[in-house]
């Protein structure tokens, strides 16, 4: 039942400095490479392909973050902790649809992961309230705040790029955009 | 425009672009002001939460890029465990199996249905025919048992007619017991009547019972004209019996061939008088007219050989008789008025006497 996937595997230590240095191929492979494992899970346990890359997504990002805060000890293993992470998200999902019987058919072996679940969980909400007080925001404040804060642009591009004739009509345009996040993002609760 | 300002100098702060100088004299401001504090806090706090989101959706573009790149159908396909052959089946072809299942179950009801089977009498059925059977081994033991007890011979016991004899004036009638074994009520017959009787006395072991006859209608029978021997007969003696075999009497005679019935009962006398269910219990007589005993069943396939409880037995029975019973003792006739007649004028005599035992 157990099947070997022959692709050829990274090695964890290739993979943890890849991501340390940004490496868009060392991600890459970290992805083709358990995409497959997380798929038999996730397909025999009530799920379907969608929900695999859902849950695989979701563990990849919990692990690139803290790879990148620098809290993966390099002494467990990559396959173990998505394999845990996967495991535990998808039986978050069945038990929210009410689809979990209880019985969870295991592929692999897998470690407790419950606190790195949780601070995921608090962070998505986070990010969906901030996903949806930029929806909200409304253009142009919505792109001035993304190019500024997020694309890391200075204020004289973003002067250019919205045709202000001074730097101090855009400060003040951007000063006015991020109250109305701050108040959009505080508004939901 | 001063809180822009002030955010603007957090920003500058934040981010590095201070001198040395404003730098000093903003965290002079900071730690003086509570409310500047806070106010730099939090909101490197938000900016840092719009950052990481910004960073997770870049992330989320780069993994959905890779993930567009896998061939997941071939993974799919690759781990999903591949169900049984017979999952396999039921999965394509199911309706078509439930089809055929249900016509099957109906097929299997109504066969039952038509054929009786789901009927609950059947096993009541079942039942009656086993109680049936049982009572058939029931009867075959007793018959079996009586077969014994009478020395395994065949009793005309399904005639459920017989014969009997008086013994007495007032109205006692000595007849076979298996005659009237079990029997509801028990009337008598002779050519000038028919009486309802009781059964006053029965003795299984002889085969010997003795009724009393109970009809308003009786009025008594005269002096018996017999008498009974109380010695036993002598082999080769003339004997002959009168009886009921039929609706008419029927008189045979033969001779005393043993002192001894079947396997050498000392009870009968072994006859060659020819008997057919009927006699039973009818009276045998010597050449003068003495009651020497009492026709009681025939071998089983042999001819003329046949059997009667000796007289003494009767004479034993006679003294048995209950002396609470409704009659005082009877006076045995003691006078043969048959003597010296010839058989058929003994005949004559007699016949008032005999009686038809007919059994309810």
């Amino acid at each position: 039942m157990n099947k070997e996937f022959k692709t050829s595997t990274p090695t964890d230590s290739e993979i943890v400095f890849g991501i340390l240095n940004n490496s868009e191929s060392a991600i890459k492979r970290l992805y083709v490479a358990y995409f497959p494992m997380v798929m038999q899970l996730i397909i025999n346990n009530n799920g379907t392909a969608d929900d695999a890359k859902d849950i695989y997504q979701e563990a990849i990002i919990v692990l690139y973050n803290k790879i990148k805060k620098g809290e993966f000890e390099l002494n467990s293993k990559l396959k173990t902790f998505l394999y845990s992470v996967c495991r535990r998200l998808w039986l978050k999902r069945l038990s929210q649809m009410n689809r979990y019987s209880g019985d969870l058919h295991d592929f692999q072996e897998y470690s407790p992961v419950e606190d790195e679940v949780e601070d995921q969980a608090e962070r998505n909400m986070q990010f969906s309230k901030m996903q949806s007080a930029l929806g909200m925001l409304g253009e142009p404040c919505k792109t001035i705040i993304e190019d500024f804060y997020i694309h890391n642009r200075s204020m004289q591009e973003i002067c250019e790029n919205f045709g202000y004739t001074n730097a101090d009509n855009a400060k003040t345009q951007k000063y006015k955009c991020l109250q109305r996040l701050k108040k959009l993002f505080f508004q939901q609760k | 425009m001063r809180d822009e300002q002030l955010l603007e100098a957090i920003e500058r702060y934040l981010s590095g672009e201070m001198n040395a100088d404003e730098r000093r004299a903003f965290e002079q401001l900071r730690t003086e002001n509570a409310e500047v504090d806070q106010r730099v806090n939090e909101h490197q706090q938000f900016v840092g939460v719009l950052k990481q989101y910004g960073e997770r959706v870049e992330l989320e573009q780069r993994l959905n890029a890779i993930h567009q790149e896998i061939d997941v159908q071939a993974i799919e396909e690759e781990v999903a465990i591949r169900p049984m052959w017979i999952v396999d089946i039921w999965r394509h072809h199911h309706s078509k199996i439930s089809v055929a299942a249900s016509i099957a179950i109906f097929a299997i009801l109504a066969t039952l249905f038509v054929t009786g089977k789901m009927d609950n009498n059947s096993t009541y059925q079942e039942l009656s025919s086993k109680v049936d059977k049982i009572n058939k081994t029931t009867s075959t033991l007793t018959k079996t048992v009586n077969a014994l007890k009478n020395g395994n011979r065949v009793l005309p016991q399904d005639k459920y007619r017989g014969t009997g004899f008086a013994i007495s004036s007032n109205g006692l009638i000595v007849t076979a017991f298996h005659l009237i074994d079990r029997a509801d009520s028990v009337y008598v017959q002779n050519p000038t009547g028919i009486f309802k009787t009781k059964v006053l006395y029965s003795d299984s072991r002889h085969d010997i019972a003795i009724l009393k006859i109970t009809d308003t209608s009786f009025t008594g029978l005269g002096t018996i004209p017999y008498t009974f021997k109380r010695s036993e007969g002598d082999i080769a003696e003339s004997v002959y019996t009168y009886g009921y075999p039929q609706d008419s009497p029927r008189y045979g005679r033969g001779e005393l061939t043993s002192t001894n019935g079947l396997n050498g009962d000392t009870l009968d006398y072994e006859i060659s008088v020819p008997i057919n269910p009927g006699n039973s219990g009818g009276p045998l007589l010597d050449g003068k007219g003495n009651v020497i005993g009492i026709v009681k069943a025939r071998e089983n396939g042999s001819e003329g050989v046949n059997f009667a409880l000796k007289s003494s037995y009767l004479l034993n029975a006679i003294q048995n008789i209950p002396s609470d019973s409704a009659t005082k003792k009877p006076v045995l006739n003691t006078k043969n008025t048959l003597s010296g007649l010839t058989t058929v004028q003994q005949i004559k005599k007699l016949k008032n006497y005999v009686f038809m035992v007919k059994v309810y």
